[in-house]
């Protein structure tokens, strides 16, 4: 028997590669996946952790809140003392990973999107650099620097060369001494910018301070007694760990940035490999249609109902597994575009672990499976005595008659789990896995009740085909509603893409529009200044504002500070406003309060309504700010304001010379920006001239500003298209297989429709018009559903100022997408149909 | 093993398969059929018996039920002295595997497997060894040693129903049921099937069924059953093909 399935799936060789590709591109995507992030997992950790290699313990500032503008560092004094705790032979000081921006000759940052590494060497000990000198000599003095060697090749610099450099001040200029590797990771578009320690002191703005102290034990002495015995020297605001420790932290923190990134794209591979189950249960279900004498017969040879299930499964569990192999060779391949499409990050060498490939092929072979379950069940109900009958069909399951009511039951489901997620207002999580969950739920479901919807579908989608396609066109139309199981099956596969793309299209056309509505609304500025798109620094030179207001035609400049602080237990973004000129740049949408507090806030703060709300504050509540550098105060909140979706303010508004007060080394987050005949471009010029000097920083006009945060939207659209778009493909290998195999099943009618005169190229449009026709019905249930999932999703955000905007040409793009699709699917199986032989079509039993 | 050695049995008048007022209607209601109207027929062993008659006569619906692919609306089958109505799939299936073989009139030989693979595939299903001598000796009847590698669509008609045939054999069944294996087959080809069928009847002893319209076929028969309106009306040993075709113009014309 196992013969029998092997040889079987042999003899339909062009039909299991195609049921295959289906699954191809998922398991591809998921292999690629996992390729990419192990890889990038290694090379950020190989970069990461290659410092605490030599150190016993680590002696570091606690951080206290994470984003902060400012990183905790340790006072330079504490390196003596723990030169004196027994059992300590070395310690050195020094700034490891921390942000450096390099400054092209025209003030420009170099180094695009990429990170922007600093680090400050002792030049007593470079046992703790995780560089590698590839040519020159280190800096050893106040105007010295030594860079990334590929940032050297790609920018032209050599040893000996001028650079600017950046930290949170203005720009330096330095001598290069010599180019630095970290060894063994391509460092991507990481720029790398080291200096002796009390130069980066300097730049950093750190004098006295080290961002952490590595310290080594004599070899009596565990690391973990060695941190005991540092412990009691330190403050409550540093804190000293084992190397091993420090490393893992490190690591952990910067993985979790990537298993985020890993489980959006493992998302996409899960739809891709939904939409395959579907292909794959469609196909199979037709071979098996198509199998039914030789499976009777098996049956009246002595078959038992349980070989017939195992010889059915086992071409799926062959076809899935085989898939999953090719899947993992395409992995490879996507995974070399994923690194292309994210160039800048550090490389290592490409990490192909036993667990992709198992992962991979488990998952591939069990979606197979799964698909080819319910076919495989069916098969089993073949009687015996259709082996003897003409024509026999697949007897409908046991259960068939409940299938409206398990369909409105799964749909039922699907909607509440959707609703108690979206409305759940718990954290990522609680939301996302009932959300999406019910999404799958609610496509079995409609898949389920849309055989029943394809004759009517058929009436309306079919309209063009049988006004326009002639006789062909009105062939094609009865030709798809003829099975309409098969139709609605093949187009559900189709409507799972279409449907998402939609979903995500409604959704970010809302978010659009509410984006551009709410910062219309918020800034009245003519410009603002805001850090360069370049780097990925959310902060600024505080000392922008000062440049800017010497410059002629200035009406009025709000700068604002920004940064992160600890407040009632948890990260928030606080800003420091001018109470003097912020009114003349923002609108605040007052909830409790008015325009009135600005001008005297004091040590009051103007807090998000909606913020409060949830911590229990009203106006005249105090509450406690902490830094980042473990820095006190508290404030009492003076007025509410709620800035409806998109805020350009954080949670929490204080007067800027108490913040200039409470946060080291206070930047700036923003600057708005008045001229006396608004906008115009010699005011524009004007502006970026003064701006010259801190080489990170941009000044758009507001209406411009406001473009960018839509391309951005924009940019992270198309991004999603693209993974969706993996998904509409698999379902065009859906339509595929099932126009060749029902052209295989009608080859007798083809050929009679051939001698009675049907011309080979009307022939090919009928399948034509059949494919569109199933393309369309997908659509037709893909755009109603995709709105309604996106409606569902703005009405539980909409309490959060979320609007709904329906996207009418992208949708109608979309439908026209799906007919191409359609168009594109029908060019195969049409071209089968033309070059039957009439005779031997006739003939065919 | 040679076939003259094989387990001879012995031939008396023993019924293998014996039916009893049997009835089968489809329908309900004014459209009902009546298939069957109380039909009541003993198959005896090691003898070839061919149920005949003409188009809707119920001939082929006898034929499934007799062979437990159809279940009677009302009456009983059993095969071996065992009852087969009301029993459940998997018993079916264990009788299918140990006492039932079958030819069919389309041969529905499996085309991805070689002609000796079909033939093995009962056993291979049932999970037992082939003896090996038995295998050749088969392949040596049936005629198609030479051709055992080639797959059903390398092979002629009258090839593949002897392939066919070989398979329904292989398991040694208590009875075999020829569904009309000539209807597909020109003339000569078919009386090579007819002489293999009559053979294994001569030499294996092997009781046989056949529903066919075919009076040459039946003709080679050891008894005949003429089938009209679902009752058997008609009864006729050893004829030739003359009376045979004189009986049928009697019974499609009443």
């Amino acid at each position: 028997m196992i013969a029998v399935a092997l040889k079987g799936l042999l003899g339909r060789k062009t039909r299991a590669i195609l049921t295959a590709l289906a699954i191809v591109l998922g398991t591809g995507m998921v292999s690629a996946t996992l390729i990419f992030t192990d890889t990038l997992h290694r090379a950020f950790s190989g970069v990461f952790s290659a410092p605490y290699e030599q150190a016993s313990v680590v002696v570091s500032g606690k951080q206290i809140v994470t984003g902060a503008a400012n990183t905790p560092s340790v006072p330079a004094s504490l390196v003596a003392r723990i030169k004196k705790v027994p059992g300590v032979e070395a310690a050195s000081g020094g700034f490891l990973f921390t942000t450096v921006k390099l400054v092209r000759a025209n003030d420009k940052a170099i180094g695009k999107g990429g990170p922007q590494f600093g680090f400050g060497v002792d030049p007593a000990d470079k046992r703790f650099t995780p560089l590698a000198l590839t040519t020159g000599r280190w800096p050893s003095g106040p105007g010295e620097i030594a860079i990334g060697a590929v940032t050297a090749a790609k920018e032209h610099f050599a040893v000996g060369d001028t650079i600017g450099a950046k930290g949170t001040g203005h720009v330096h200029h330095y001598t290069i001494t010599g180019l630095a590797e970290i060894p063994g990771v391509s460092s991507g578009s990481a720029t790398l910018a080291a200096f002796d320690v009390r130069t980066a002191q300097v730049l950093l703005d750190k004098q006295g301070r080290y961002d952490s102290i590595a310290v080594v034990g004599s070899p009596d002495v565990t690391p973990r007694a060695l941190a005991a015995r540092i412990r009691p020297l330190l403050s409550e605001a540093e804190t000293v760990r084992t190397s091993a420790a420090e490393a893992a932290s490190v690591n952990k923190s910067v993985t979790g940035g990537i298993s985020g990134f890993k489980y959006i794209l493992l998302a996409f591979a899960g739809i891709a490999l939904f939409v395959g189950a579907f292909v794959i249960f469609n196909t199979i279900s037709m071979t098996v249609a198509q199998r039914t004498r030789e499976l009777a017969t098996l049956r009246t040879l002595g078959a038992s109902r349980r070989q017939v299930l195992r010889s059915v499964l086992l071409e799926s569990a062959v076809i899935g597994a085989l898939a999953s192999l090719f899947g993992l060779v395409l992995g490879l391949g996507l995974f070399k575009a994923l690194e292309t499409l994210f160039t800048g990050l550090p490389q290592a060498g490409t990490v192909f672990s036993a667990q992709t490939v198992v992962v991979t092929i488990v998952l591939g072979t069990g979606i197979t499976l799964l698909a080819g379950l319910f076919p495989a069940l069916r098969a089993t109900r073949v009687p015996p005595i259709a082996a003897v009958r003409e024509g026999a069909e697949l007897p409908v399951g046991r259960f068939h008659r409940y299938k409206p009511y398990v369909a409105g039951a799964v749909i039922a489901v699907a909607v509440f789990a959707i609703a108690a997620g979206v409305l759940s207002g718990g954290g990522a999580k609680s939301v996302l896995v009932p959300a999406a969950g019910g999404m799958l739920l609610l496509f079995i479901g409609v898949a389920m009740i849309s055989s029943s919807l394809v004759a009517p579908l058929i009436r309306v989608v079919g309209a063009p085909a049988r006004r326009l396609g002639g006789s062909m066109g009105r062939l094609a139309s009865a030709n798809s509603g003829r099975n309409p199981a098969r139709t609605a099956a093949t187009a559900a596969a189709l409507m799972i893409g279409l449907a998402l793309v939609t979903f995500v299209a409604v959704l970010a056309s809302g978010l659009e529009s509410s984006t551009k509505g709410d910062l219309t609304r918020q800034v009245k500025s003519d410009y603002i200044v805001v850090p360069d798109t370049s780097t990925s620094a959310t902060y600024f030179d505080a000392a922008t504002g000062p440049a800017l207001a010497s410059v002629r035609g200035i009406t009025s400049v709000s700068a604002v500070r920004s940064d992160n602080a600890r407040v009632l237990g948890s990260t928030i973004s606080v800003n420091g406003i001018d109470g003097a000129t912020i009114a003349g740049a923002y609108r605040f949408a007052w909830k409790d309060g008015s325009d009135a507090v600005l001008t005297d806030l004091g040590n009051g703060a103007i807090v998000d309504s909606k913020w409060a709300k949830t911590r229990k504050l009203s106006v005249g509540s105090p509450f406690q700010v902490q830094a980042s550098n473990g820095t006190k105060r508290t404030f009492v909140v003076r007025a509410t304001y709620h800035p409806k979706f998109q805020a350009v303010f954080g949670g929490i508004l204080v007067d800027r010379s108490h913040f200039d007060r409470m946060f080291p080394n206070p930047q700036n987050g923003y600057v708005f920006v008045n001229v006396a005949s608004g906008a115009s471009p010699a005011a524009t010029a004007a502006l970026a001239k003064s701006l010259r000097p801190f080489s990170d920083v941009t000044v758009q006009s507001t209406p411009g500003w406001i473009k960018t945060q839509l391309n951005d939207i924009q940019t992270t659209l198309d991004v999603f298209y693209a993974f969706l778009a993996l998904s509409v493909i698999v379902s065009l290998f859906g339509m595929v297989n099932t126009l060749v195999l029902s052209v295989f099943e009608r080859t007798r009618e083809i050929g009679m429709l051939r001698a009675v005169g049907v011309s080979r190229r009307q022939l090919r449009r009928m399948i034509r018009h059949e494919s569109i026709i199933t393309a369309l019905i997908g659509a037709a249930l893909a755009l109603p559903l995709g709105i309604f999932l996106a409606a569902i999703l703005t009405r539980a955000m909409s309490s959060q100022g979320l609007s709904f905007h329906l996207p009418l040409t992208q949708l109608v793009y979309f439908a026209w997408v799906a007919v191409v699709a359609g168009v594109w699917a029908a060019v195969l199986p049409a071209r089968r149909a033309a070059r039957l032989n009439v005779l031997q079509a006739l003939q065919y039993e | 093993m040679s076939l003259l050695e094989a387990p001879v049995r012995v031939r008396t008048a023993h019924a293998v398969v014996a039916a009893s007022g049997l009835t089968r209607q489809y329908g309900e209601g004014d459209t009902t059929v009546h298939a069957l109207r109380n039909v009541s027929i003993e198959i005896e062993e090691a003898r070839l018996t061919a149920i005949m008659g003409p188009s809707g006569s119920g001939k082929s619906t006898l034929m499934h039920i007799l062979a437990g692919l159809d279940a009677p609306t009302e009456g009983s089958v059993t095969i071996d002295g065992v009852e087969i109505t009301g029993m459940n799939d998997k018993q079916l299936t264990r009788l299918r595997r140990e006492h039932i073989g079958f030819v069919f009139q389309f041969f529905n030989l499996l085309p991805m497997l070689t002609a000796e693979e079909n033939i093995l595939l009962p056993l291979s299903i049932a999970g037992e060894k082939p003896e090996r001598e038995w295998v050749e000796e088969l392949l040596e009847t049936v005629g198609i040693a030479d051709r055992s590698t080639h797959r059903p669509s390398q092979l002629s008609g009258g090839q593949q129903q002897r392939v066919s045939i070989a398979r329904a054999l292989i398991s040694k069944p208590s009875v075999l049921f020829a569904d009309e294996p000539t209807g597909n087959l020109d003339s000569t080809t078919s009386k090579d099937v007819l002489a293999l069928l009559r053979h294994s009847v001569e030499e294996l002893g092997q009781t046989t069924v056949m529903v066919t319209h075919d009076a040459s076929a039946a003709a080679l028969a050891d008894r005949i059953l003429f089938l009209a309106d679902g009752q058997i009306v008609k009864e006729v040993r050893g004829s030739t093909a003359a009376e045979v075709l004189a009986a049928m113009q009697e019974v499609s014309g009443r």
